[in-house]
C-alpha cells in the first residue's frame, strides 16, 4: 500500500530539518531525499519548496538540472557503466553494447523485476584500470564481458 | 605476543576495484589462521595500477612490496614468509627503487600511498602540519607572497597563476570570504584528484586552512563530484581527526585564528568543474555559468570574495609553505614551475600517476612510464586534458608535456590527464562523441554550446553517412568556430579543440566510404 500524503510529509520533515539552517542547502536536501526514498518522487518538489522557502520553480528547476537525481525508483541493483574516453580506449563500446544486449536494458532502463538499472557515467576516476563500472557503490577495474556477466550472475543467484 | 608485523594494503578505489578489499580480509584471516600478530593500514595509491592491489610488508630491511596480489595468492604469501619479506613470484622488493617511481618527483604525492591517509600522527611524523605552523607566523600578505613566488599555477587546468588570485581576495574588503575546493574532477583520464583526496586528504585540509589564513576566510567548502564515494569517506574522516586534534575549527592550534571546512557533494553534472557553475551548485541552485566579471575573487560564493582552486593546487600549498617558494620553484621549466602530477591512462600497459617537474614529452611519458599500449598494437592518437583537450597524432608527440608547448601545438595540459588509443580508434566517431557529450552536459544557458553540440553532431552523423561530405566538413569547421568563440564557458568553447584535431590530423577517418554504400 502506498503511504499517505501526511506520512510522506513527515518523511520529508525528517529528512530536511537537520539540513535547512545550512547556507544554499537545497543541493545537501535533495541527496538526503533521494537517499530516503531511493529517487526523488515529483510530489516532493512542492512541500519541500514550502519548507525551504523557495519557489516550485527553482525546487524543479534544481532537480531537473542534476543527472544523479532519479526520478523514479531504481532497480533492486544499479549499474553504472562508464561511457568516458579512457574506458572507450579500452572496449567500452563494446563492453556497453554486451550488457545491453544480454540484460536487454538501454541506459535508464530499469528490469521489469525491479533486479537491475542500467545507468551510463562518465568517468570514475579509474581511468588507468579501464573499462570501469560501479555496482551497488563498489567499484570495479578491467571489466570484461565475462566479469561483467559473472558480477551479474551473482546478482541473480543473491535475489 | 611477538610486535604486530605492520601491512600496508591501499583503500584507494582503484586498488579496490582490483580487489584490495578482499585481499586485506584474505591477509586478516591467514594471519589470525597462522598465529601471526599483523597490523593492517589501509594507504592510498603508490600510482603504479598494473601492480595494484600492492601489499607492503614492514620488515627490518624496510617495506617490503608484492604485487599484483589476488586473494587466492594470500595463503602462498604466508607459507613463503613474506611477513619476512621473503622471496616470492611476487616480490617487487622496495617499491620506491622501481625506476616508475624512482624517475618522480614526488612533492605534492610525497605521502600517497605511504601513510595511513586518516592519521594526524603519521601525516605530522612525514612532515605534515609543517606549513601551517610557518603560516601561522607569517602575516597574510607573506603567506600570498610565498605562493605567487613560487609560480605555483592553477592545477585544475586554467593554469591561472595562484597567487594574484589570492591576492585578489586578500585586498576584498568583506565580513565574510570562502575558500572553494573544486573536486568535481568530471574529466576522462584523470585520477590526481581522486588519489590524493583518498591517499592524503589532510595535505589538502591544510591547504585549505593555509589559504583561509593568507586571505581572511574562515569557511571552506570542498565541492566533490558524487562519483567519488570513496574519496567522499576518507575526507570526512579525515576532516574529523583534524578537528578532533585542533587543526580545524575555532582556535587553531591555539592561534585564535579559526577555520572551518564542509564537503559537499555535487551530482553528476561536468559542467560544475567549470566554477561559477560549481558555486552556483555549492549555493543550491542549477549549475548554471555566471557571466564574468566580476571575478569569484571579488563576488563568489554567496556573492562574497572568494578562492576558488583545484585539489592538487591547494594540496600543493602545504609543501611551498613548509620548504618555501624557492624550492618549489626550482623545480619546473619557463613559465611552467614546480610538479605536476600525470595522469597516464586508457590504453597503456603501465597507467598510473607521475608526477615530473614538467620535463616529459608526450612520448618518453608513454614509452618509458607507460611501456607502450595494452592491446601491443601501435598508438594513435593521444588524448590530453580530458574530454575538451585536444587529440595529438603520433607525429605530435614529442611535444613536452608542458603549458606552452602544449598550447603551441594546438593542445592544452589542462588538469595533467594522458589518453592512449591504439590503431584501432575510429577518430570520427571520437570527434561525434564530444559533441554528444557537451550536448549532454551543456548547462544550456549560451546558444553557442547548447544548440551547436547538438547540431555539431547532426552534421557529423551525414559526414558518416557520406551525405555532401565535404560541404558538411566545412559546415562543422564553421560551427567549430562559433562555439570556439561564442561560448559563454569552456565546455562549448573547448569542445572544438577535440573535434578539430579529429578532423586535422585524422581526415581520412571522415572520408571513409560509409558502411552500406557501395559506390
Amino acid at each position: 500500500m502506498s503511504e499517505s500524503e501526511e506520512q510522506v510529509r513527515a518523511r520529508l520533515e525528517r529528512v530536511v530539518a537537520p539540513l535547512r539552517h545550512k547556507p544554499g542547502p537545497l543541493l545537501e536536501v535533495l541527496h538526503a531525499v533521494q537517499h530516503e526514498f531511493g529517487y526523488v518522487p515529483s510530489t516532493v518538489v512542492a512541500p519541500l519548496a514550502e519548507m525551504l522557502n523557495l519557489s516550485r520553480a527553482e525546487v524543479h528547476g534544481v532537480l531537473s538540472f542534476y543527472h544523479h537525481f532519479r526520478h523514479s525508483p531504481p532497480g533492486k541493483h544499479v549499474l553504472q557503466l562508464c561511457r568516458a574516453e579512457a574506458c572507450q580506449s579500452m572496449g567500452a563500446r563494446a563492453l556497453a553494447t554486451h550488457v545491453q544486449q544480454s540484460t536487454g536494458l538501454d541506459w535508464h532502463q530499469t528490469s521489469g523485476d525491479g533486479l537491475l538499472s542500467l545507468e551510463p557515467v562518465f568517468c570514475l576516476g579509474n581511468c588507468a584500470c579501464a573499462p570501469a563500472l560501479m555496482l551497488d557503490g563498489e567499484l570495479h577495474g578491467r571489466v570484461s564481458a565475462e566479469r561483467v556477466d559473472e558480477l551479474l550472475a551473482s546478482l541473480v543467484s543473491l535475489s | 605476543m611477538s610486535t604486530p608485523v605492520t601491512i600496508y594494503i591501499p583503500r584507494d578505489a582503484a586498488a579496490l576495484s582490483l580487489g584490495a578489499e578482499a585481499v586485506a580480509k584474505a591477509v586478516a584471516k591467514a594471519a589470525s589462521a597462522s598465529g601471526n600478530a599483523v597490523r593492517i593500514v589501509r594507504n592510498g595509491s603508490r600510482g603504479l595500477f598494473w601492480l595494484e592491489p600492492l601489499v607492503e610488508v614492514v620488515t627490518s630491511a624496510g617495506r617490503i612490496a608484492y604485487g599484483p596480489v589476488l586473494p587466492a595468492d594470500v595463503p602462498d604469501l604466508f607459507s613463503a614468509g613474506f611477513l619476512q619479506g621473503a622471496a616470492h613470484r611476487l616480490r617487487l622488493g622496495d617499491i620506491t627503487q622501481l625506476p616508475y617511481l624512482a624517475r618522480q618527483q614526488r612533492l605534492t604525492f610525497a605521502r600517497v600511498g605511504v601513510i595511513d591517509p586518516i592519521s594526524i600522527e603519521e601525516y605530522v611524523a612525514h612532515q605534515g602540519y609543517q606549513g601551517l605552523r610557518r603560516a601561522l607566523e607569517l602575516a597574510p600578505v607573506a603567506i600570498v607572497k610565498e605562493v605567487t613566488d613560487s609560480g605555483l599555477r592553477g592545477r585544475g587546468g586554467a593554469a591561472f597563476p595562484t597567487g594574484i588570485k589570492w591576492q585578489t581576495v586578500h585586498d576584498q574588503k568583506a565580513a565574510q570570504k570562502y575558500i572553494c575546493c573544486n573536486a568535481d574532477e568530471g574529466d576522462s583520464g584523470t585520477f590526481s584528484d581522486r588519489m590524493l583526496m583518498e591517499g592524503d586528504p589532510l595535505t589538502l585540509i591544510e591547504g585549505m586552512t593555509i589559504a583561509g589564513l593568507a586571505v581572511g576566510a574562515t569557511q571552506g567548502y570542498i565541492y566533490l563530484r558524487a562519483e567519488y564515494p570513496h574519496a567522499h569517506r576518507t575526507l570526512l574522516e579525515a576532516i574529523a581527526a583534524a578537528r578532533q586534534a585542533g587543526y580545524l575549527g575555532a582556535d587553531l592550534l591555539g592561534s585564535g585564528r579559526s577555520f572551518e571546512l564542509e564537503v559537499r557533494v555535487g551530482a553528476g553534472a561536468y559542467i560544475c568543474g567549470e566554477e561559477t557553475s560549481m558555486l552556483e551548485s555549492l549555493e543550491g541552485r542549477r549549475g548554471e555559468v555566471r557571466v564574468r566579471p566580476p571575478l569569484p575573487a571579488i563576488k563568489g560564493l554567496f556573492a562574497q570574495p572568494t578562492v576558488v582552486n583545484n585539489v592538487i593546487t591547494l594540496g600543493t600549498v602545504p609543501v611551498i609553505l613548509r620548504d618555501g617558494a624557492t624550492a618549489y620553484r626550482d623545480f619546473g621549466q619557463a613559465r611552467s614551475r614546480g610538479t605536476l602530477p600525470l595522469q597516464l591512462a586508457g590504453n597503456v600497459r603501465h597507467g598510473g600517476l607521475i608526477e615530473r617537474a614538467f620535463d616529459l614529452t608526450v612520448r618518453e611519458l608513454i614509452e618509458e612510464y607507460g611501456g607502450g599500449t595494452a592491446s601491443g598494437r601501435p598508438v594513435r592518437a593521444v588524448q590530453i586534458g580530458g574530454p575538451l583537450g585536444a587529440y595529438l597524432p603520433v607525429s605530435q608527440l614529442d611535444t613536452p608535456l608542458e603549458y606552452e608547448a602544449l598550447a603551441a601545438a594546438g593542445g592544452l595540459l589542462g588538469h595533467g590527464g594522458v589518453v592512449v588509443f591504439d590503431d584501432t580508434v575510429d577518430m570520427l566517431q571520437m570527434a561525434r562523441y564530444a559533441m554528444e557529450f557537451c550536448a549532454l552536459e551543456s548547462c544550456g544557458k549560451c546558444t553557442p554550446c547548447r544548440i551547436g553540440s547538438t547540431r555539431g553532431t547532426e552534421v557529423i552523423d551525414r559526414i558518416s553517412q557520406g551525405i555532401d561530405r565535404e560541404g558538411n566538413i566545412a559546415l562543422l569547421e564553421d560551427l567549430c568556430n562559433t562555439m570556439f568563440n561564442g561560448s559563454l564557458c569552456g565546455l562549448g568553447g573547448m569542445t572544438p579543440y577535440p573535434v578539430r584535431s579529429a578532423l586535422k590530423h585524422f581526415g581520412n577517418d571522415f572520408r571513409r566510404r560509409p558502411a552500406g554504400r557501395t559506390h
